[in-house]
């Protein structure tokens, strides 16, 4: 019998490896391999990531709530940009403040914070959750990215957007860095990806990310970037993201 | 090589039956004996990779839990709302960072060995044979004798360490069927990716805060199974036990596991 299950397991073994080896094959043709996917820790990112995508690949819609849901004192995370630039902008309602957008497009464009406004506006009332495990609900008013990535016409190769936020201290150490993140083009063209300049009614405060922020209602609350100064469309895989943890934020 | 042939009348449901089935050591020609296999390899392979799993999972999750140590009911919580578990643990921002990534590593690492067990368990009548009690094992007088003999530390006879008691079966049954699908959907619950495609998921709980306190709760209970499975293999004998899980086989000259 020990025999016979010892047989039994190499041969599933072996299906388990083939399997798997195709599996790495066409989960590569179909975008469902991380930029992180590299390490130990990387199988488990890989196959979360790709498990994820296959899940949500109708343009699932996160949970959105009603306005009596919003929450009364929402959390504020980390200290606004310090730096001269940012505050000379902030001082003057950021009316000097532009949005570049660079990379896989026909040409470098950029946007102020009036003609982001006057693109078509929506809000979603959704649940912001950090990843130490605190959450609040909130209104974020702003426009679709895919409206603005319709404008500057991404290039076909195009696969991920690389959000570039004014520099500003580190919430544990006080360290000033930039920490720039990335999203795959799933979510940046999924309709409840905002590009924020809104919340609760209101002008998006300093500290929620003053003057424009990233809001994805599918990942959690440290992929969306706040204080966005620049945007750039790229196919690149290997610098994604300045910052430790998980680069998939849907979890 | 049918080893219980002249035991027609052993129902393989009985722990008794079990028990004499396995006996230590069975003659099967008069110059030499085989020891009988106590685990068979799907067991023994998947039980220690659950093992580390699990505890990987423990501390990993207890690194992104100490970001953050109070529980709260509902879809939101942060500090200056009301909670419903204060952790006696200081607030230290930064592991849970790093965490993550372990934490899903090891997710799926029990995920995917649970699953094999659970297959493998039905396949080779595993589940059937050595966890699921017998009917006229399941009363609360017969439960509360065994545990109530395990309180007094009393030693196992040798046959009864051939099989579970029935408490064992009823524990090794919600691990595999309560506790693991519990943690693992509660895990799914809090995850936004996952209640884009099932809202259900998080609603049914009352949200994404009952999601986190629920998993809190289930974990728990799994370090309340571990401490215990743990207390137990010291009491009967923690080297023969393990050695048994590893190779199968009892050590000889020992007491069965």
């Amino acid at each position: 019998m020990s025999n016979l299950l010892t047989r039994r397991a190499l041969v599933t073994a072996g299906l388990t490896v083939a399997a798997g080896a195709t599996g790495v094959g066409a989960a590569g043709r179909y975008n469902l391999i991380p930029p992180d996917y590299g390490g130990v820790f990387g199988i488990g990112e890989t196959l979360t990531y790709s498990a994820q995508r296959l899940l949500t690949s109708g343009h699932s819609m996160a949970r959105e709530f009603q306005r009596s849901d919003i929450s009364k004192a929402p959390v504020v995370n980390g200290p606004a940009p310090k730096d001269e630039a940012f505050r000379a902008l902030a001082a003057g309602g950021f009316k000097d403040w532009r949005l570049q957008v660079e990379g896989l497009i026909a040409r470098p464009v950029s946007f102020s914070l009036d003609e982001l406004r006057r693109l078509p506006m929506e809000s979603h009332i959704v649940l912001h959750a950090c990843e130490q495990g605190w959450s609040y609900i909130a209104e974020w008013t702003g426009v679709r990215l895919s409206s603005v990535l319709e404008m500057v016409q991404p290039r076909p190769e195009a696969r991920y957007i690389v959000f570039m936020p004014f520099a500003n201290p580190r919430q544990t150490t006080g360290e000033v860095r930039v920490q720039w993140d990335s999203i795959d083009m799933a979510d940046a063209l999924h309709p409840q990806t905002l590009l924020a300049y809104g919340m609760n009614g209101e002008v998006l405060p300093a500290d929620f990310g003053a003057p424009l922020r990233l809001r994805m209602s599918r990942q959690l609350g440290y992929k969306n970037t706040k204080y966005l100064s620049r945007m750039i469309v790229t196919d690149r895989m290997d610098l994604y993201r300045k910052g430790d943890g998980t680069w998939y934020g849907g979890i | 090589m049918s080893i219980d042939s002249s035991s027609a009348a052993l129902d393989p449901l009985s722990s008794a039956g079990a028990a004499r089935r396995g006996g230590p050591t069975i003659e099967l020609a008069a110059d030499r004996t085989v020891q009988p296999l106590r685990h068979i390899a799907v067991v023994r392979v998947t039980h220690w990779i659950m093992a580390a799993g699990v505890l990987g999972l423990i501390v990993s999750g207890g690194g992104i839990l100490i970001s953050h140590p109070r529980l709260y009911w509902g879809e939101t919580g942060a500090v200056g709302t009301p909670s419903l578990i204060d952790l006696p643990l200081p607030f230290i921002i930064g592991p849970s960072v790093w965490n993550r990534p372990i934490h899903f590593f090891f997710a799926w690492m029990l995920v995917l060995s649970a699953l094999t067990y659970v297959a493998a368990g039905i396949a080779t009548r595993h589940l059937r044979k050595d966890l699921l009690p017998a009917k006229a094992d399941l009363n609360w007088k017969n439960i509360a004798g065994v545990i109530s003999s395990h309180l007094r530390w009393k030693r196992t006879s040798a046959d009864e360490a051939w099989t579970y008691n029935v408490v064992q079966r009823l524990t090794y049954l919600i691990v595999v069927f309560v506790l693991f699908p519990g943690v693992l959907y509660t895990g799914l619950a809090m995850s936004f990716g996952v209640s884009s495609v099932f809202p259900i998921m998080a609603t049914a709980l009352g949200g994404f805060q009952s999601a986190r306190t629920l998993h809190f709760v289930f974990v728990s209970l799994l370090v309340i199974f571990f401490i215990v499975h743990m207390a137990m293999l010291v009491l009967v004998g923690f080297w023969s036990h393990v050695r048994a899980m590893i190779t199968g086989y009892v050590p000889k000259g020992r007491n069965a596991p």
